[in-house]
């Protein structure tokens, strides 16, 4: 049976373009689909009841959703260029930090953005301590994933690329070089990669877009 | 070498019980500390550094955080009487309710266990908005994992006990069996399943806590603003 593969995302969403650089790195031909959040398809609200979101992947008209639980789908369908270890500690350690970034790093970076006064102060040394947990995780590797990229850098992209980028918007010094050279090390390694490169959000629109949206949510807030 | 699993948990925490259920279920021998979380022990500072919490799993010197990682290990590590099922997608739909039942049910009923007046009459909508979902995805199952325990069940299983716990303090019922017959039907196979029917903490020590643990957000909800 010809295999059909098909990704509803959007394009500046870091969970919906962890899944194409999985799909990519894996050599997956699929169907990409652009959902428009503001009038989502009826084809996304009929694969993702649940919850409506992307990234939602389609295999074979089999609907899979949440992205770390799709990142896992792909690795045990197609084998080759496997994103998580074979030993069972060490696939234990990458759901680990998968979760570590999803759950605690994103959340805190999203509070230090807004946060005023006192508890930005403290948010952002919660941030800070965080980061510090990730960046030792490297210990010495290339990647999180060893000599490769594997779950947690696919999963970090948004480290890489998100982060600072909101840095860059909101004009603060939460996440640089100096604080963490290890981790900016990584940076800089994992964005020279061709295909990662293809799966990122185009520079100038990505700005834009971000800077939209946190003009939008500081004027929401007041 | 002599296997060697040990497990940091509470008496009451839902967490810790998940990876006491799969270790029981699969007849891995362990030992276990309860620990007092005002007074953490060294070995849990030092075994989850980044979280400080329970559960977690020291398999032979090396330490396993996050309930929801601890089962999907133990589940890789020993064979035996399998939580996941074969095939691919089905497992996805596994981890997908694990995560639901994390990410959605326990925040939902948590929301509604902890507001007070109009907002919790709001969350108590949410929460049974969120608990359709499950009672959808039983039907025609016996369990979440279908005709066994799954993951997806050892995930949702506080639902069990801690539901008729926070009910009794709360005074509102929020899984009422007109409502949620399969829910039900599955939380009373759940909590009389061989192995998690002995593994039950005490209710009214439950009750306590629970009552105690709710305190503040009565007293804070009364100061006048």
């Amino acid at each position: 049976m010809a295999e059909e593969v098909k990704l509803y995302g959007t394009w500046s969403s870091p969970f919906s373009r962890r899944i194409e650089l999985a799909l990519k790195l894996k050599g997956v031909p699929f169907e990409y689909i652009e959902e428009d959040l503001s009038n989502k398809s009826p084809e996304l609200l009929k694969y993702n009841p649940v919850h409506k979101k992307i990234p939602v992947l389609v295999h074979n008209s089999k609907p899979i959703a949440e992205s770390q639980v799709i990142l896992e789908y792909i690795d045990e369908i197609w084998n080759n260029n496997p994103i998580l270890p074979q030993d069972p500690y060490q696939r234990a350690m990458a759901r680990f930090w998968g979760k570590f970034i999803d759950e605690k790093a994103l959340a805190t970076r999203m509070k230090a953005n807004f946060a005023e006064g006192k508890e930005r102060e403290l948010v952002t040394e919660e941030f800070f301590q965080q980061m510090k947990f990730l960046e030792n995780e490297l210990n010495g590797k290339d990647f999180f994933g060893g000599e490769t990229i594997g779950f947690v850098d696919i999963v970090a992209i948004v480290v890489a690329i998100w982060f600072p980028l909101t840095q860059e918007v909101l004009g603060v010094e939460t996440f640089t070089e100096e604080k963490f050279p290890v981790l900016f090390k990584w940076i800089r390694k994992i964005t020279e990669i061709d295909v990662v490169n293809e799966c990122r959000p185009p520079r100038e629109k990505h700005l834009a877009y971000v800077k939209a949206r946190i003009e939008g949510l500081k004027s929401a807030s007041k | 070498m002599a296997e060697e699993v040990k497990l940091l948990k509470t008496w009451s925490s839902p967490f810790g019980l998940r990876a006491f259920w799969i270790l029981k279920l699969k007849g891995v021998q362990f030992d276990f500390i309860d620990e007092d979380l005002s007074n953490k022990s060294p070995l849990l500072l030092q075994s989850n550094p980044v979280y400080k919490k329970v559960p977690v799993l020291i398999h032979n010197g090396k330490p396993i955080s996050e309930s929801l990682v601890i089962l999907e290990y133990v589940d890789e590590t020993w064979k035996q009487n399998p939580l996941l099922p074969e095939d691919p997608y089905e497992r996805a739909r596994a981890r997908f309710w694990a995560k639901f039942g994390d990410d959605k049910v326990l925040a939902s009923i948590w929301n509604a266990f902890i507001k007070q007046g109009k907002e919790q009459e709001e969350a108590i909508g949410l929460a049974i908005e969120t608990l359709k979902f499950l009672e959808e995805e039983l039907k025609g199952k016996r369990f979440f994992g279908g005709e066994k325990i799954g993951l997806p069940d050892l995930a949702l299983g506080w639902l069990a006990n801690l539901i008729g716990v926070f009910e009794e303090v709360i005074g509102v019922k929020l899984i009422e069996k007109e409502r949620f017959p399969l829910l039900s039907a599955w939380m009373q196979e759940f909590a009389e399943a061989p192995v998690i029917k002995e593994s039950w903490p005490p209710h009214e020590k439950l009750v306590t806590k629970f009552r105690a643990m709710r305190e503040p957000y009565v007293a804070a909800a009364a100061q006048p603003k």
